[in-house]
């Protein structure tokens, strides 16, 4: 790549940021520039937080006609998966999967609730809540 | 308060290595720190998931740049971790009091001055710290891929470093003991550079170096365009994700290996060296291409055609495996 070829295009996801990139000058050395983003990135990078941002929603809307708990939503919102998730609190799969269970969620031990808001950053009250 | 000089960098962890060393008084650019440790690589390795994605990465694992630094330049590293977040945090405190510069092992979904698209849960990020703001208490941060020196909260700096999950940083702290000394380049970078042709061909694991662009090249083609398309494309764009999203300088590191080829160039005297550093950039620059088919199948630009993807990969792949021989050669 050239050090003109270096794309300049802007990137929504960088936030204003640019990124260093290696390409060769006029000279031959590869050297250092800064990118304000390539498409192609903003792309892949998007589609992954698309994909995130579809569930989240989709679950949103399974707590609204009690199909789900909120612990569902937030875990989509804070990024993670049921593997991560049971990494982060230390609880087995199966036990989080059954406090998407409504029903069940309601009635979670304050001490639970701490564990999951620890775990994504929520306070209780905030985890209690699709919003 | 410490006399630091930040640089912006492609790559965090060669990034920070490059600042250290630099702070110490052995000026290493970020492109010899990645070759010098032979970091270069390509792996797929369809058994470890990151949300439900095959890893694919471009470049040896965490750590590997830190300590592989080690045994060439008479250095000697050294790590701690932690097991509670309070003991974490005096420690950083106490050595930051010491006017050390510290490294640290982050997750980026924590660090609030990054963009809020690139927070996902990776928890192998490496940022410098080299002070604290006296009046707020906040961090005074050197992160390699961000262009200016940052500040970061206590709060949200203790959460980055005692994340938990795959590749949990564990509060994970990394200082140098004693100082760099200059190599003696006609060892060391020979010994680099045929380390990275060794891993790159001669790997006896199928899914890395040349053979795993290959068997990546493979899987790609078995992907069910007709009937899941979305899955598909999840697929790909991962592979494209972790080739240029994620700091690698373009072309997955092939652009900073060919700068680092340029430099020993000139260390060793070995024009060769420089004809080699261009075939790499133009391998670099079909990886680029690969990147853009692959985006312009994700938005539907294009018809998504994994075959022709696999076979765009099966020619980097070919272009590699005799760009590594030739470089064994000339090393």
């Amino acid at each position: 790549m050239r050090d003109s070829e270096v794309p300049q295009e802007g990137n929504r996801t960088l936030g204003g940021q640019r990124k260093a990139m290696y390409a060769r000058g006029a000279d031959g050395r590869i050297h250092i520039v800064p990118s304000a983003g390539w498409e192609v990135e903003e792309i892949v990078t998007r589609q992954a937080v698309e994909d995130l941002d579809r569930l989240a929603e989709d679950a949103r809307q399974r707590v609204a006609t009690g199909r789900t708990s909120p612990l569902e939503y937030h875990m989509h919102k804070a990024r993670m998966d049921v593997p991560l998730l049971s990494q982060v609190t230390g609880l087995w799969q199966w036990r989080i999967r059954r406090h998407f269970r409504p029903d069940i969620f309601r009635n979670l031990s304050a001490g639970l609730l701490r564990r999951y808001g620890d775990a994504m950053g929520l306070s209780v009250e905030q985890l209690k809540k699709a919003e | 308060m410490m006399d630091f000089q930040h640089s912006h960098a492609s790559h965090c962890e060669s990034g920070v290595m490059s600042a250290m060393l630099r702070h110490l008084g052995l000026p290493i650019s970020e492109a010899m720190a990645l070759g010098l440790s032979s970091a270069l690589s390509f792996a797929y390795l369809p058994i470890v998931k990151i949300n439900g994605l095959p890893l694919v990465a471009y470049r040896m694992p965490p750590r590997f740049i830190i300590k592989g630094l080690q045994k060439p330049l008479g250095l000697k590293m050294r790590f701690e971790t932690f097991r509670s977040p309070e003991a974490g945090e005096k420690r950083l405190n106490e050595l930051l009091a010491a006017g050390r510069l510290v490294g640290m092992q982050t997750s980026v979904f924590w660090l609030p001055y990054m963009p809020e698209d690139l927070r996902f849960h990776f928890n192998a990020h490496n940022v410098l710290a080299y002070g604290r703001d006296a009046a707020s208490g906040d961090y005074r941060l050197s992160d390699p891929v961000v262009e200016t020196p940052v500040t970061c909260a206590p709060a949200d700096l203790r959460r980055a470093r005692f994340a938990r999950g795959v590749l949990a940083p564990r509060g994970l702290l990394y200082y140098p003991e004693g100082k760099p000394s200059e190599p003696d380049w006609a060892t060391v970078l020979p010994r680099a550079i045929k380390r990275t042709a060794r891993i790159m061909l001669d790997s006896p694991i199928p899914m890395i170096g040349v053979r795993g662009i290959r068997r990546l090249a493979g899987a790609i083609e078995r992907l069910d365009a007709a009937g899941k398309p979305a899955a598909a494309k999840m697929f790909i764009g991962q592979v494209v994700r972790m080739q240029e999203e994620i700091g690698t300088g373009g072309g997955g590191f092939r652009f900073i290996y060919a700068a680092f080829l340029q430099e020993a160039a000139d260390r060793l005297a070995r024009p060769p060296l420089n004809e080699l550093s261009d075939a790499l950039v133009d391998i670099g620059d079909d990886w680029r291409e690969f990147a853009l088919a692959t985006a312009r199948m994700i938005r539907d630009r294009e018809p998504l055609d994994p075959a022709r993807l696999g076979d765009k990969l099966r020619a980097i792949a070919d272009r590699e495996q005799a760009f590594f021989c030739d470089l064994r050669r000339a090393a």
